[in-house]
């Protein structure tokens, strides 16, 4: 009974489909003779086409929903498969080794090329885990991440260009005035929460690259700043080539570092109260938690990384502009985040490098590459609704002998 | 312990505490009573500071807290339990007690007092792992007085801990009430409109009306009281 009514769900979906796509796939009219050509065929295939795979889709969904009943029946079972392989020791430890190796070598066994679009990842997993801080942790939806990133950027352009300040004395600037921003933003939307906040860090975000833009004499306009210099190693500067894998050792070198720094944080008492801030803030006022503080030290400490991540970028790109850093960007970053699972690093850094490198191996399918990208996010969010690795966190024992 | 000496405070225009007095003393049960909108939660929350009074004085223990933010009036020891139980829906039972322990340091003591409150209310350790969004009303109020009590308060703020619940639920959590103030002397100020059970285990009570104060008795004498009988007791 129930297969029958998804048969003929299905079929008005098809129909559906057939209708919409009717003046595009079937009519075709060509001006210069002065036909019309019915193509009766394509109408069939959209038609077959779309049941099909909205017959495939309905029998996911149920088969779906059936597991995740089975699910709450086994209450404590609730581990799924993926967790469980990630919480395993041994194999923690063997993916860490193999990771760690295939990371060192990585710049020998592939192109300069694909180096280069690795480096791009690796900026995004610092940006994607800087942002968990803020909407992940805190549970404050800044959709203005990316002005720090913008900050960072700007921060070593220009100090680069008018007093030749090199890249490991800029870095630690641009990550102090990606706090200072952060906490900038963060005063004026200490009582905002939720769409709110979003609108107005939209807006701060908008209103950073709208001064880049149009501030001239500072920032050069919308033809940016070019010729930037790339990192010297211990005061060598080194080829295009050479740089390049440098770069990459530096990304690789500065996520480590955030990635540990970012987990003590989660563990750690700030942490405990962005945790507390997002769940409810009557109650964590109640329990004793400075609200003001805990809001502005995440707005802080995830505007740090964006402003590393900038100061990264303009060395990696050796030029900026403010066509860089539209809101695009911010929602890219806020992808990662989501997708990835809100709260868990090993969810960020895996949606960093399916955000950022899916739309590169996508390019075989040239003009549908986007699209393709659009139905994978799609599908994946319907599957996996707590991203693709749902928040990890760590879990208070008591040992006691009542229980 | 705690003196509110006519307090004001506002929504915006809306006046909801017209001059406020009143007094705990240590180791009391005080109850404040009053009708729907009265401003009861308007008195806890200006004692807490989320809700400070325009004008009008508070102390606790000698200290003025009317200017002082919430989490320094939290950590002078005055903990609130607020209405509609506030727990942290994504956090396991065991991470909203410790929630609770969130300002203490004494590591040892807080892993006791977790076997107190699962003394007090077994229910909450059967449910440890469980995420509190998926407890049952009763038992978000068990863990929202839990995790108040894992604050190892001075003074307890509990805005009416009967909200919704059933006939044996309140009558076991008045239970649990009168036992934390025995055990530990925790002195509670208990907002409620059940008024029939909060006057059973309080020492001292208040009726509030209009954002005033009207009544101020004993609990003995306020159950007798005529007035009280008709409006709140339903008598
Ligand atoms: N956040 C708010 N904004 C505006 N007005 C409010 C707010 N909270 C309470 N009020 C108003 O203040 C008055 C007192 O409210 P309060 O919540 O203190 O009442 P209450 O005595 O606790 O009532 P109840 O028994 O229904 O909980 C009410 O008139 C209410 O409308
Ligand atoms: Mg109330």
């Amino acid at each position: 009974m129930r297969k029958f009514a998804e048969i003929r769900k299905s079929l008005y979906v098809a129909l559906w489909f057939i209708f919409l796509t009717f003046p595009i796939m079937v009519i075709r009219i060509n001006p210069l003779e002065k036909t019309v050509e019915w193509r009766w065929m394509n109408m069939a295939l959209v038609g077959i086409g779309t049941f099909f795979l909205s017959f495939l889709w309905r029998y996911l969904i149920s088969k779906k929903e059936e597991g995740s009943k089975r699910a709450e029946e086994k209450q404590n079972e609730k581990i799924s498969k993926l967790r469980r392989l990630i919480e395993n020791r041994k194999i923690i430890a063997g993916s860490v080794v193999a990771g760690a190796l295939l990371a060192a070598v990585f710049p020998f066994v592939v192109s300069l090329y694909q180096t280069n679009i690795m480096t791009t990842a690796l900026i995004y997993v610092m940006l994607g885990l800087g942002l968990n801080i803020v909407v992940g942790l805190a549970g404050l939806l800044d959709l203005g991440y990316v002005a720090f990133y913008a900050v960072g950027a700007y921060a070593y352009a220009l100090l680069n260009y008018h007093f030749g300040l090199n890249f490991w004395m800029v870095l630690p600037v641009g990550a102090a005035l990606g706090a200072l921003f952060g906490i900038l933003l963060g005063f004026p939307v200490l009582r905002l929460r939720g769409d709110y906040l979003a609108i107005v860090t939209l807006g701060f975000g908008e209103i950073i690259r709208l001064i880049l833009e149009n501030w001239n004499e500072f920032s050069f306009g919308p033809s940016g700043i070019s010729n930037i210099s790339r990192p010297p190693l211990f005061g060598i500067e080194l080829s295009v080539q050479n740089a390049t894998v440098y770069m990459y050792y530096i990304m690789i070198f500065l996520c480590l570092v955030t990635i540990f720094i970012v987990k003590r944080l989660q563990d750690s008492r700030i942490g405990r109260a962005w945790v507390a801030l997002r769940e409810d803030e009557v109650a964590c006022q109640a329990m004793g938690i400075d609200r003001t503080k805990t809001k502005l030290t995440a707005f802080a400490l995830g505007a740090t990384w964006a402003g590393m991540g900038g100061v990264v970028f303009a060395a990696k790109t050796t030029f900026v502009n403010p066509a860089s850093f539209t809101i695009w960007e911010s929602i890219i970053i806020l992808c990662i985040v989501v997708l990835g699972g809100m709260g868990s690093v090993i969810g960020v850094i895996t949606g960093a490098f399916i955000i950022i490198l899916l739309p590169e191996y996508l390019r075989v399918f040239s003009e549908f590459r986007m699209l393709m990208f659009g139905i994978i996010l799609v599908v994946m969010m319907v599957f996996r609704p707590g991203g693709i690795i749902s928040g990890v966190r760590r879990t208070y024992k008591f040992e006691g002998k009542n229980f | 312990m705690l003196i509110i000496k006519d307090i004001h405070t506002f929504y915006g225009h809306i006046e909801a505490l017209k001059g406020v007095t009143l007094e705990i003393s240590e180791g009391e049960i005080v109850t404040l009573v009053g009708s729907n909108g009265a401003g009861k939660s308007t008195t806890l929350m200006s004692v807490c500071g989320i809700s400070p009074p325009r004008t009008g004085d508070i102390h606790f223990m000698g200290i003025p807290i009317h200017n002082l933010p919430p989490h320094k009036i939290a950590s002078l020891g005055i903990c609130q339990v607020p209405e509609g139980r506030h727990i942290f829906p994504h956090l396991t039972v065991a991470e909203n007690l410790d929630m609770g322990a969130f300002l203490r340091n004494d590591k040892r003591q807080v892993r006791r007092d977790v076997e107190y409150v699962f003394e007090l209310f077994p229910v909450l350790a059967k449910r440890k792992k469980q995420s509190g969004g998926t407890l049952s009303g009763g038992e978000q109020q068990m863990l929202a007085i839990s995790r108040a009590i894992m604050a190892k308060p001075k003074l307890l703020l509990l805005d009416e801990p009967s909200l919704g619940l059933s006939p044996l639920v309140v009558r076991q959590i008045f239970n649990i009430i009168f036992k934390i103030n025995e055990d530990s002397r925790t002195t509670i100020f208990l907002v409620e409109q059940n008024a029939n059970l909060a006057l059973k285990i309080a020492h001292r009570g208040y009726v509030m009306e209009n954002g005033k104060v009207t009544i101020a008795d004993s609990a003995g004498n306020l159950v007798r009281n005529e007035e009280v009988k008709k409006a709140y007791l339903g008598i």
